[in-house]
């Protein structure tokens, strides 16, 4: 296993797909499949060479630049091999609905891999550069993505994207240029260690003076408008709705995960301690995201929208996890409780992607149907017409809404259950935002596919064979994880014991 | 060797002068081998100099009784600027192809400015880097009164009254020193250990310092520089921004610094926070830096953005200098060759590639044009350089600015937190000039819509190849150094590193 650089590879894989992709005429759909299943099978293969205990594995590391405290040092646990796994699903189910593109395909399906290497890069490296350029490398796609291929309003939403998402890199980037200042070093790893005897606090206040809790602010400034953490959500609206659906599923599925893993391996290990004392108020913003995320939803009519705000409350869950957790433990019970909280944060960073991609895609397939209609009160009854479509989005649907035996509920019941005992008024008030949630995905199903059927559905074209194809292993995955959860659990649990051991609050 | 890039190119100039007229095909390619042949001989020195110091190329006596030298050395970062001096000039002749006024006029212009640039990186004796130095003014007026546009005559004489200005204040302070040395050489190592009195280094100092950063575009002294740029000839205005605005920086940091550590030393008594030369300057680097950048932000003409861009870059280098620590310096030097590249990379986008096609550089008139469907190659090639010139991770401007940053950090934190403002601001100008240009969705101009006969799809002439080939060479070589700095920093750090020891402080 060891002297191939898999992870090397996977990265530089889609970058070459792009290069091929541009200059392959009539087949840079082909190309990209292509590359991006290679990539799919390269995440699996690293799962399977995971390490046991749940420590950070098939590192691959080389000189780069020493003056600037830069390495080349990559490495996955099971937390960025998941989210490895995960883009390249999330991708293949993009590219996959992405079949109308007849403007510019050459340069839609380079730019959808040049992403992908962001996300991949990002999710492997272990030195604050090297991290930060594939972060960086992942916007600048997704800019144009939105810009050239969007709908109506696609220039303002993709330049309010943008602005958004750099005013929060540069946040990021000033705190990481003082950590290094303070302590010569970018390496995550070494800094995990730091932090955890103090002596990054001390390495800061020697020469910045007490500024730490700043600096971790920079940082959760830019994963905050990343996931999104209300206030800071208002560009994912305008974005989702306005980028074509199948960049909305990488926008949803892949994209916003960075921000989460970036809290996971970035400001947690190297900020928990401060990121504990401002406990509070991140779990009032997160609550907020929450119950705030679920009620916009149930106020929008566009299903775009709609899917949108709920990807913000989903995502809210995950958050408020993460800050609930910041509390050093007292008890082996609380430590149970993180564990349990942790656990279900990966979970349900996976699980999102999944279903919130597939939903994606189900709504560009009923715009494609209807001649672009995605209102929820322009369709109606389509039961009728389109039964295995009605029956595959209600999965999906269901799944997002955390029914029992699909995907969804597992990662949002262990948050609750290790949210409760750590911060149960967050966790209680919470609730409301699963309640309301409920409401908004059931008011979808109703109207879109229930109640009398309008004229000018009748003949609704069902999916046709080759959808059902490409959506079966979607929805099977979705069946699969959730009577089958320990599939990633058994892997993910070890790595998440590794990390709260590793962590200092 | 490295002497012959001078005699060179200075052979290629005069070949160009008795070249035949009417024959402007042979003077291309006669003025493009030479320039190849320069920068082959760069770029063998360059590699075969590989941690080497300070090595003599030519010594022999000149004005024996004055102690003038022809004395021609290069170190490490006359190597790296040497290099960058040949890629703009082939660059340069590469997007002249299209010239056909007085061709060979042109390019003997073209060729002498080159020989002067090398010149003055070579040079190790300060008469003749003084004499290389005035060598360059003179083509510099040339190609732009008889070559330029916009105000031509009033562009070309306020930069040749601009430099001579800081010519005569170099002048002055040669011969002070000269003259207090008491020694007989004007060489510049024998100058910088002469030991000359502190107090006379105080005057001194800051005269020099200033005479060269004028050419350096430092605020106020910076007016020069857009309407220069913006007059110039595509190629002038490559050279102007990417390497003969070094020569200044380059000044001041081998003549100012190296010879007059002790200016930079406190008075003894500060003034609203400012205790020395080295506060005033670096006070108006940062002032540069904002300046620029706001400015650049207000324009309307598309060239205007990247003239003034240039100003707010160059205070970069002007900043690192004055840091005075290894990190800064190593910063200032990187960026005066990342600067001459993306500089020259923009300057080659608006002024060749767009403005020959549209004929106009109006922002507002661009944004009828939709450019990103007319000229994808532009577009896509402005996305690169504009990626470039905000300083994103991956290219050569990110390390170059990031060095600095940290370099004024250790020196004096408030430097970097406003140049910081900067960084952002040059996003900001970039950006708004990318989305104008090339990505604006506005409705086409009544007059343009007439001029392109109701189509709007109106063919504009096709790339051709000596534009492609001069914007890879660019783009690649930003890349290059941004993925891999070592190329540059193995070379350039030993050489900053001496300088600090032997010359500064």
């Amino acid at each position: 296993m060891s002297g191939i650089p898999i992870l090397t590879l996977l990265t530089v894989l889609p970058l070459v797909g792009a290069v091929i992709a541009l200059f392959s005429g009539r087949h840079a759909r082909l190309v990209a499949m292509f590359a991006t299943l290679f990539s799919l099978v390269l995440a699996l293969l690293a799962w399977t060479w995971l390490p046991a205990n749940g420590s950070i594995g098939l590192v691959e590391k080389a000189a780069w630049a020493p003056s600037l405290g830069i390495e080349y040092n990559l490495g996955v646990d099971a937390l960025g091999c998941l989210m490895l796994v995960l883009s390249a699903i999330v991708a293949l189910m993009s590219i996959d609905a992405a079949h109308r593109v007849h403007h510019q395909p050459n340069l839609y399906f380079a730019l959808v891999l040049l992403l992908e290497s962001g996300l991949f890069g990002s999710f492997t490296a272990l030195n604050f550069f090297h991290w930060f350029l594939f972060w960086e490398l992942s916007l600048i796609p997704a800019f144009f993505l939105i810009k050239l291929w969007g709908g109506k309003n696609r220039g303002p939403a993709a330049t309010q994207f943008f602005i958004y998402t750099m005013a929060g890199s540069v946040a990021l980037l000033l705190a990481f240029l003082a950590v290094f200042l303070s302590t010569g070093s970018m390496d995550f790893g070494q800094l995990t260690q730091m932090a955890s005897t103090g002596a990054l606090d001390r390495a800061v206040t020697a020469h910045l003076g007490p500024v730490t809790l700043w600096l971790a602010i920079g940082v959760l400034a830019g994963f905050a408008v990343k996931v999104p953490l209300a206030p800071f959500h208002t560009w994912l609206p305008a974005a989702y709705a306005e980028a074509p659906s199948p960049v909305t599923m990488l926008l949803t599925g892949a994209m916003s995960k960075m921000g989460v893993y970036g809290l996971l391996r970035i400001a947690i290990p190297i900020f928990g301690h401060q990121i504990a004392q401002i406990r509070t108020p991140l779990l009032v913003l997160s609550v907020l995201t929450v119950v705030m995320g679920a009620w916009a939803a149930a106020s929008q009519k566009d299903l775009k929208r709609i899917f949108a705000y709920s990807s913000v409350n989903h995502l809210g869950y995950c958050l408020l996890a993460i800050f609930a957790l910041a509390v050093p433990a007292t008890s082996s019970a609380m430590v149970n409780s993180q564990a349990a909280a942790l656990n279900g944060v990966i979970l349900q960073m996976f699980n999102h992607g999944l279903t919130a991609a597939a939903l994606f895609w189900f709504v560009s397939i009923l715009q494609s149907r209807s001649g672009g209609e995605r209102g929820i009160d322009h369709f109606g009854g389509l039961r009728k017409p389109a039964p295995v479509l009605a029956g595959l989005m209600g999965i999906a649907l269901f799944s997002s809404l955390g029914l029992p035996g699909l995907n969804g509920f597992v990662g949002e019941f262990l948050i609750f259950r290790g949210v409760f005992p750590l911060a149960w008024v967050a966790a209680s008030v919470s609730i409301l935002g699963l309640l309301v949630t409920a409401a908004v995905i059931l008011t979808v199903i109703q109207k879109v596919f229930t109640g009398p059927v309008p004229e000018r559905w009748a003949t609704f074209p069902d999916l046709n064979h080759g959808e059902r194809l490409a959506l079966a292993p979607v929805i099977g995955l979705m069946l699969l994880l959730g009577v089958l959860p320990q599939l990633i659990v058994d892997s993910v649990n070890p790595t998440v014991l590794n990390l709260l051991a590793h962590w200092r609050f | 060797m490295l002497a012959y890039t001078i005699y060179l190119s200075f052979a290629g100039a005069l070949l160009q002068a008795v070249l035949p007229k009417g024959k402007p095909s042979l003077s291309r390619w006669l003025a493009l081998a030479t320039a190849v042949a320069g920068l082959a001989v760069g770029v063998q020195a360059f590699t075969a100099g590989a941690g080497q110091g300070l090595v003599t190329i030519v010594d022999v006596p000149w004005v024996p009784n004055m102690g003038i030298h022809f004395l021609l050395a290069a170190d490490g970062i006359s190597r790296v600027l040497v290099l960058l001096t040949g890629l703009a000039a082939v660059c340069g002749i590469l997007f002249s192809w299209n010239i056909e006024l007085r061709t060979n006029e042109f390019f003997a212009f073209f060729l002498a400015l080159i020989g002067g640039v090398y010149g003055v990186f070579l040079s190790f004796d300060l008469f003749l880097l003084f004499v290389f130095y005035e060598i360059a003014i003179v083509p510099k007026y040339f190609l732009i009164a008889i070559w330029g546009s916009t105000r031509r005559e009033y562009a070309a004489m306020k930069l040749a009254l601009y430099s001579f200005v800081g010519s005569a204040m170099v002048l002055i302070g040669l011969l002070a020193a000269y003259a207090t040395a008491g020694s007989h050489s004007t060489g510049l190592v024998a100058l910088a250990h002469a030991g000359l009195p502190v107090s006379f280094q105080m005057w001194c100092f800051p005269l020099v310092f200033t005479g060269f950063a004028i050419l350096a575009g430092m605020w106020p002294f910076h007016t020069w520089a857009p309407t220069g740029h913006v007059a110039a000839p595509t190629a002038a205005s490559m050279l102007l921004a990417g390497v003969v605005m070094k020569l200044g920086a380059y000044g001041c940091l081998r003549v100012g610094i190296a010879l007059f550590p002790h200016g930079l030393d406190p008075w003894g008594f500060s003034f609203i926070g400012i205790g020395s030369w080295r506060d005033v300057f670096a006070v108006l680097a940062v002032i540069g830096i904002i300046y620029g950048a706001l400015v650049a932000l207000a324009q309307t003409d598309f060239k205007f953005v990247i003239g003034y861009s240039s100003v707010s870059h160059m205070g970069f280098v002007l900043l690192g200098l004055m840091t005075l620590n290894q990190i800064g310096m190593t910063g200032a030097v990187l960026q005066m060759f990342s600067h001459g590249i993306i500089a020259g990379l923009l300057f080659a986008i608006v002024g060749r590639i767009v403005y020959e096609r549209t004929h106009t550089r109006q922002l507002a008139e661009l944004e009828g044009m939709h450019l990103s469907k007319r000229l994808p190659f532009a577009a896509w090639a402005f996305v690169i350089a504009g990626m470039a010139s905000m300083g994103l991770p991956g290219f050569s401007g990110f390390v170059a600015e990031l060095q600095v940053l940290i370099g004024s950090w250790i020196a004096n934190p408030w430097w970097t937190a406003a140049a910081g403002i900067g960084i952002v601001v040059g996003v900001a100008y970039t950006w708004r000039a990318l989305q104008k240009a090339f990505f604006s969705d506005a409705p086409p101009h009544a007059q343009h819509t007439h001029e392109a006969a109701g189509d709007p799809l109106h063919a504009m002439a096709a790339i051709t190849w000596p534009e492609v080939t001069g914007v890879t060479l660019l783009a690649g070589v930003s890349l290059a150094v941004g993925i891999y700095p070592r190329i540059l920093l193995d070379t350039i750090e030993p050489a900053v590193k001496a300088l600090l020891a032997g010359g500064a402080q």
